[in-house]
């Protein structure tokens, strides 16, 4: 493939800028889920459910039908719109404080439910929009301004492992836990989301990809600094791989 | 159209229905008593017209349910009670700030908190003041019979569908469980349904820009632009869609005023008091919002007196108030925590007045 046609930029993504600081990685993950949008020529059809939290103009970056959640109820309502059009391909994006702290009955029910729909969780250990308080996701020891002696087991407990749990779920199609820091990463996301929509295309059942993400503004950190402190701690905390993979060999 | 018959219903039954010939086609929902029935009513009716039911996680999935179904433009319901109701007040706000059309109801209980699951009207703040955040109304009706119930269903879904607003019908336990003989309409063409193309979601079939359903708007100015509009709709709901009952008016030195179940029993009240020689008719608002306030206050030039009556500890009392604007007394009489004023104790408490 031709360097100019390789890097075009993806049909499914908007004109709109994107509104994410320097060295996020939501601005890679939007690209590689407009990337498979195309790939599976499923725009026409696709609606996408944004969360509350950085990714709040998501639905505006994607040139599909789109909408915006109740801070944690993508999984409801993407299940409402699943319901009611079936021929429809439905995605929600939501961070950690989103799915993994005030949306966790909805996205458990959802997944157990094997509901017809794509997630994909943006886990950058932080509450990122609101200024940088601790998330579910935080890590042991981790300072944000809301657990600013770092995070203490016996005071705000363990970090949350949402692959890990989800992974229990009859319901669940697919499910894998990756990063973006390097070009490898980032291919192998591009796949494992492609996967987590051909669960729901297929209809076998509820996809996820779990995504470690930097949040260089809140972490205090440089974008480079960042990536390194993710490979360096995130995926201790959070081991990547595939959890669940009912889908079996895609193209 | 299948022809109208007449049958012996129960109140939930009679409501789903109602939905159900109205055209919804989904349903989302959560258990409480006393409404438990609608929700069974509704699993066992829906898939035999192809439609969805879900029974959701909680009342807050639900309502968010609610929101992401409505998205499409296709009709959708929920029922709850009380606490149900607090949960679902989320997803209220959302849809009808993203202004989708949907139909809840609310069979009220006893509160505050867990309450009872006795028929109680205390919910009628939540229902007509605002129960979420927000600047936004939502219509609501109070049936008085499960005749006038599957009526206001059925206008509900399509007064809904109109102004893209969410509408509750506002009822009680009393209603919930007892039988009538009701009259259905027959079932409505789906193909005649409204036509929500240009603005639901439904996938662009890469034949239109993308469409974009949200509550929200980060620029004040833009909000409160947003804002302005839903109210200068709702300024045409006040204007088209009160409903109100007049019983025994005409010559009424007291006016009674009560809605829902309340509002048929004083009118035995009402009849009993006459037989006396009081001079009473009752005045029964079947919207709540938007209130008939104009349509009540006109009775200040004749009646001597206002008398409103609830099963709560005075709520739309103070809407009466506000109709009546103090030109003449306004007496309160209430049962709450689920006790239903029975028609001897409201007439005893009538004639202390007069
Ligand atoms: C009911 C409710 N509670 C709290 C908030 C405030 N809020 C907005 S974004 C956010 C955190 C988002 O964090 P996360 O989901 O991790 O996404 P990120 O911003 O890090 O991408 C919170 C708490 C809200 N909008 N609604
Ligand atoms: S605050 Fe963090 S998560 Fe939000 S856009 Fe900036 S870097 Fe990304």
């Amino acid at each position: 493939m031709a360097y100019a046609e390789r890097f075009k930029a993806p049909t499914s993504l908007s004109e709109k800028e994107f509104t994410y600081c320097p060295g996020c990685s939501h601005g890679i993950v939007h690209r590689l889920i407009a990337e498979v949008i195309d790939e599976l020529e499923i725009q026409g059809k696709t609606i996408m459910v944004a969360p509350v939290g950085c990714s709040v103009f998501a639905y505006e970056f994607f040139d599909v039908d789109g909408t915006v959640a109740a801070h944690g109820r993508a999984p409801a309502v993407a299940t409402g719109i699943k319901r009611a059009s079936p021929d429809n391909v439905v995605f929600t994006y939501q961070g950690d404080g989103d799915l993994a702290a005030i949306g966790t009955a909805e996205i458990i029910h959802a997944a157990n439910r094997g509901e017809r729909i794509t997630t994909i969780f943006i886990n950058n250990a932080i509450y990122g929009m609101t200024g940088g308080q601790m998330a579910p996701t935080t890590l042991l020891g981790m300072k944000t301004t809301t657990s600013p002696y770092g995070r203490r087991e016996n005071i705000e407990g363990y970090p949350i492992h949402v692959s890990e749990v989800l992974k229990e779920l009859s319901g669940v199609a697919f499910l894998a836990r990756t990063k973006v820091t390097t070009p490898q990463d980032v291919i192998k996301t591009k796949k494992y989301i492609k996967k987590a929509f051909y669960a729901q295309l297929n209809n076998i059942g509820f996809g996820l990809v779990e995504v470690l993400s930097t949040c260089p503004t809140n972490w205090g950190l440089t974008p480079i600094e960042s990536m390194k402190w993710l490979e360096d701690n995130m995926v201790k905390e959070f081991p990547l791989g595939v959890y669940v993979d009912k889908v079996g060999d895609v193209r | 159209m299948e022809k109208a018959e007449k049958v012996m219903v129960k109140g939930t039954e009679a409501i789903g229905e109602a939905a159900v010939r109205a055209g919804c086609r989904l349903y989302f929902g959560y258990p409480i008593t006393p409404q438990s029935e609608l929700t069974e009513y509704m699993a066992r009716r829906l898939p035999e017209v192809n439609g969805t039911f879900l029974q959701a996680e909680s009342e807050v999935a639900v309502s968010n349910m609610i929101y992401g179904a409505a998205s499409t433009g296709k009709r959708v319901m929920t029922s709850t009670s009380s606490p149900g109701f607090s949960l679902m007040q989320e997803g209220v706000s959302y849809i009808a700030g993203a202004e989708l059309p949907c139909v809840f109801v609310n069979v009220v209980r006893g509160g505050p908190g867990l309450g009872d699951i006795q028929p109680a009207q205390s919910d009628y703040f939540q229902a007509t003041k605002g129960g979420g955040h927000g600047d936004y109304k939502l219509i609501v009706y109070g049936p008085e019979s499960l005749q006038e119930a599957v009526e206001l269903t059925i206008r509900a879904f399509d007064v809904a569908d109109k102004y893209r607003i969410p509408v509750l019908l506002l009822t009680d336990g009393l209603l919930g469980q007892m039988m009538e003989p009701v009259k259905f309409p027959g079932f409505k063409n789906l193909n005649t349904l409204p036509d929500h193309s240009d603005w639901a979601l439904t996938g662009t079939k890469m034949q239109r820009e993308p469409h974009r359903v949200t509550s929200f708007d980060l620029d004040p100015v833009k909000l409160e632009k947003m804002n302005i509009q839903r109210h200068e709709k709702y300024k045409t709901i006040v204007k088209e869609e009160k409903l109100f009952e007049e019983y025994k008016l005409n010559d009424a030195e007291v006016v009674l005023v009560a809605y829902g179940t309340m509002g048929r029993i004083v009118k035995s009240v009402v009849d009993t008091a006459r037989e006396k020689g009081v001079k009473a008719g009752v005045f029964r608002p079947i919207s709540l919002w938007p209130f008939p306030y104009e349509e009540l206050g006109r009775y200040t030039e004749n009646a001597k007196l206002f008398f409103t009556v609830e099963m709560s500890f005075g709520q739309m009392v103070e809407d009466v108030r506000l109709a009546v604007n103090g030109k003449k007394p306004v007496e309160f009489y209430g049962r709450t925590g689920g006790v239903v004023p029975t028609p001897g104790e409201v007439l005893a408490k009538l004639m202390e007045l007069v």
